[in-house]
């Protein structure tokens, strides 16, 4: 790595004792020779192990469940279902008054993606739990499901979430989230060349080295410690509450060493059900993700449909852009709604362009529910729009480096959402990458800057 | 059939912290008797190095070496609130937390040592190596050891401080959309080549070339390791990673490393790091978020690249040989 110490040197106080030093990294010895504690690594007398009941449907409703069998299993302690749950209806993203409640903790009448938990067992060991969870028995009747998101949109599709009412997320907006900028229409109208295109992703894993769980303990004193690897210790906690109807000053949390998130470890899953079997059987309890469900439970990041249309002129210059995205949330909302709307912020990329339209979707499938990860909202969105700029520069025959150049954002630019363009700087990222791959560029791209407006 | 070389650019930016705003994080700092700073915090480190960069930032404002800090994080009991580690924010809102509650701390520091010293504490500055000096007259200091000491024991002082940052919450304007998402954004621009087998579609990247800019690099080890693993990351998402390969298929999900295929040591492209700072106006020291930014540009990258090798757009992640060898057959057939 290298740092290039000559661009914006104006700006910046070095010479610090402590910042911009390489110190090393305290916990690294600690990391490298296997002495730092995870979550996991606590291990208590008497401590019981949960699985899951897990729905082989993607979309069912649920006649009866039979627990009889696997309650005799040896090592069975307790069997949860949707009525052992005090608040068994929630989403997570109520604490900051984006709902409405939609998803369930164990279902309760109804599965709506193959994979969603149905009854919790808790036995002795791990193994126990599962021959015992494979002794459930789950009567369903199977209903049509949908996977793909304009077969979601359309008329007649089947409904995937009723607490929603419709396949698509409701903003104060209406069916999307918009962003109006300048006149788009009149924009395509002045453009030498229009060029629509479309750009899919597909659901990726966080993959993290160490899987998603929890460690609980009931103290004496009718609290609960969690021992977590969660993201965000409040968040969860204060969701885990209001699931449990457990005043918070009953819960305990301990995390904060983690073993990889990327935004895998913000849903608040595993805490509120080991807590709820903590509290039920007076034992600690360890409910600890397999690889298997690490990949095919625990939330991807979504698939993106993005739809980019654009006016360019022979010049160089983009004239207006329409952008329709399309989240697939899966079945439940958990962060969607945000990073769909995240996608509404981020477009059109950092290109001022006085023409713009956006409408981003957030649509519910029964498919895995997904959720946050790493560059949620935009590395689907920066992919579409970057193949896209690549697309536009070759129509006009126009070097993709300089094309960038002349659309490039710079200070005091006003973006789409209507804010000033402060501390720009994808000139010099560009100038410093025309130099680092010998990708030479025209000397007045060169002589462009962030802050000095004009070439 | 051949194997073919391509070249391809992409230049992104990323918003620090989450959209909208309207997510805090706070912090308190205290002394030892003998002069060590404890950093209390609930935010979480997910191996990225949080802690590591917490303890920095303390050190520098209080004004004694690293060494001389501990973060206490992440125990709801103790732990002030942090909404949490995501959204490129723990940096930016934790460290601007960490500074106001280490710039309180200091203060209290300064007046106890003014009272040692017989001097008026506007007139003190510490040197970065745990002693407070007289300004214009370093002969004349005192150990931050000894402050420590005297305000436990001789002052009945508290040498101690509360940090709180909040960017109040943006709410998007209904029809326009007009908000405020973040107050800063990181920057990137990647190139990258490939060669691409035309026989049997697949992709090696021989090279990848990062430009980014982060506001500022606090650790610049750290800011290595969070970069080359982010660049990997990106191409790993352009040419491998999914876990429904035949999406809106749900059959074939891969359910371990077997099946979920990543690019292995074997696969690692040559990779270059080069980073700017362009210090934010409200970060902490000028940084800015890059966790997130630094795992996007290598996507499209690739794509491009491709399409200059083989001729073919593949506008669907990731960039699969199966699906570089249809669009290669359906160009043929055109």
């Amino acid at each position: 790595m290298e740092l290039r110490k000559s661009y914006f040197a104006d700006q910046r106080k070095d010479g610090l004792h402590e910042i911009g030093q390489p110190r090393p990294r305290l916990d690294s010895p600690g990391h490298v020779t296997g002495k730092t504690a995870y979550f996991a690594d606590r291990n208590f007398p008497g401590m019981l192990h949960l699985k899951m009941v897990r729905s082989p449907h993607h979309h069912a409703r649920i006649r009866s469940i039979d627990t009889s069998e696997a309650e005799k299993h040896p090592g069975v302690v307790k069997i949860l279902t949707a009525k052992d749950v005090p608040h068994n209806v929630y989403t997570i993203l109520i604490l900051i008054q984006v709902g409405p409640e939609d998803e369930t903790v164990l279902a309760d009448g109804k599965v709506r993606w193959k994979g969603e938990a149905v009854v919790a067992v808790l036995a002795e060991t791990e193994r126990a739990a599962q021959e015992a969870a494979a002794k459930v028995k789950v009567d369903y009747e199977v209903l049509p499901a949908v996977f793909d998101m304009e077969e979601a949109l359309k008329p007649g599709a089947p409904l995937v979430n009723e607490y929603h009412g419709q396949n698509y997320y409701l903003y104060d907006s209406g069916e999307c989230r918009k962003v109006r900028f300048g006149d788009v229409e009149a924009g395509f109208a002045e453009a030498d060349h229009i060029l629509e295109q479309s750009y899919q992703s597909s659901p990726i894993e966080h993959a993290p080295t160490e899987t998603t769980g929890c460690v609980v303990m009931p103290e004496g004193n009718d609290r609960f410690t969690c021992y977590t690897n969660t993201q965000a210790m409040f968040f969860t906690l204060d969701n885990t509450s209001i699931i449990l109807q457990m005043p918070g000053s009953k819960l305990h949390f301990v995390g904060g060493t983690v073993g990889g998130g990327f935004g895998g470890k913000v849903d608040v899953i595993v805490e509120p059900i080991a807590i709820l079997g903590a509290k039920l059987t007076g034992r600690p309890v360890s409910f600890i993700y397999s690889r298997e469900e690490e990949m095919q439970i625990s939330s991807p990041r979504a698939a993106e449909k993005v739809v980019i249309k654009d006016g360019v002129m022979n010049d160089g210059r983009i004239v207006a852009r329409q952008v329709t995205g399309y989240t697939d949330a899966g079945a439940y909302s958990r962060h969607s709604p945000y990073g769909a709307q995240k996608g509404a912020a981020h477009y059109p990329g950092p290109y001022t362009i006085p023409n713009v339209w956006i409408d981003t979707y957030c649509v519910y499938t029964n498919r895995t529910p997904s959720s946050a990860m790493r560059g949620f909202g935009v590395t689907i969105g920066d992919f579409a729009l970057e193949v896209q700029m690549d697309k536009l520069a070759r129509l006009i025959g126009m070097d993709p480096l300089e094309f960038r150049f002349i659309n490039a954002y710079r200070d005091g630019d006003t973006k789409a959402h209507r804010q000033p363009t402060e501390g720009a700087a994808l000139i010099e990222c560009m100038q410093e990458a025309s130099r680092a791959a010998n990708w030479p560029v025209a000397e007045k791209y060169m002589a462009m800057s962030s802050y000095k407006k004009g070439a | 059939m051949a194997i073919r070389r391509g070249r391809g650019v992409a230049a992104i930016n990323y918003p620090t912290g989450m959209n909208l705003g309207g997510d805090p994080t706070q912090a308190l700092v205290h002394s030892t008797p003998t002069g060590n700073f404890m950093v209390t915090l609930s935010s979480v480190d997910l191996g990225q190095g949080l802690k590591q960069i917490m303890a920095q930032i303390c050190a520098e404002t209080i004004g004694v070496p690293t060494d001389r800090v501990t973060i206490d994080t992440a125990d709801t009991d103790t732990g002030p609130h942090c909404m949490g580690t995501f959204a490129s924010r723990g940096t930016h809102r934790a460290g601007n937390a960490v500074i106001q509650a280490a710039k309180e701390a200091r203060q209290v520091m300064l007046e106890v040592a003014a009272e040692e010293l017989e001097v008026n504490a506007s007139d003190l500055e510490t040197d970065g190596q745990g002693n407070i000096l007289v300004k214009g007259a370093p002969q004349k200091s005192i150990s931050i050891f000894d402050v420590a000491l005297s305000a436990h024991f001789k002052r009945g002082r508290s040498i101690s401080g509360r940090g709180m940052f909040l960017i109040p919450r943006s709410y998007p304007e209904k029809e326009t959309g007009a908000m405020k998402p973040s107050t800063c954004y990181a920057h990137a621009c990647t190139v990258v080549e490939v060669e691409v087998d035309d026989e049997t579609g697949e992709v090696t990247v021989l090279t990848v070339k990062n430009v980014f800019e982060i506001g500022r690099a606090l650790n610049p080890k750290m800011v290595e390791q969070q970069l080359v693993g982010g660049s990997w990351m990106g191409i790993s998402h352009a040419l491998y990673e999914t876990t429904e390969p035949y999406y809106p298929n749900r059959d074939h999900g891969g359910t371990d490393f077997n099946q979920y295929l990543m690019p292995g040591p074997g696969d690692l492209a040559q990779t270059e790091i080069i980073v700017l700072e362009r210090p934010s106006a409200d970060g902490p020291y000028g940084a800015k978020g890059p966790g997130e930014m630094c795992a996007n540009p290598q996507i499209p990258a690739v794509a491009n690249a491709v399409f200059d090798a083989v001729g073919v757009r593949i506008d669907t992640l990731p960039i699969t040989p199966e699906r570089i060898l249809r669009a290669l057959k359906a160009q043929a057939a055109n």
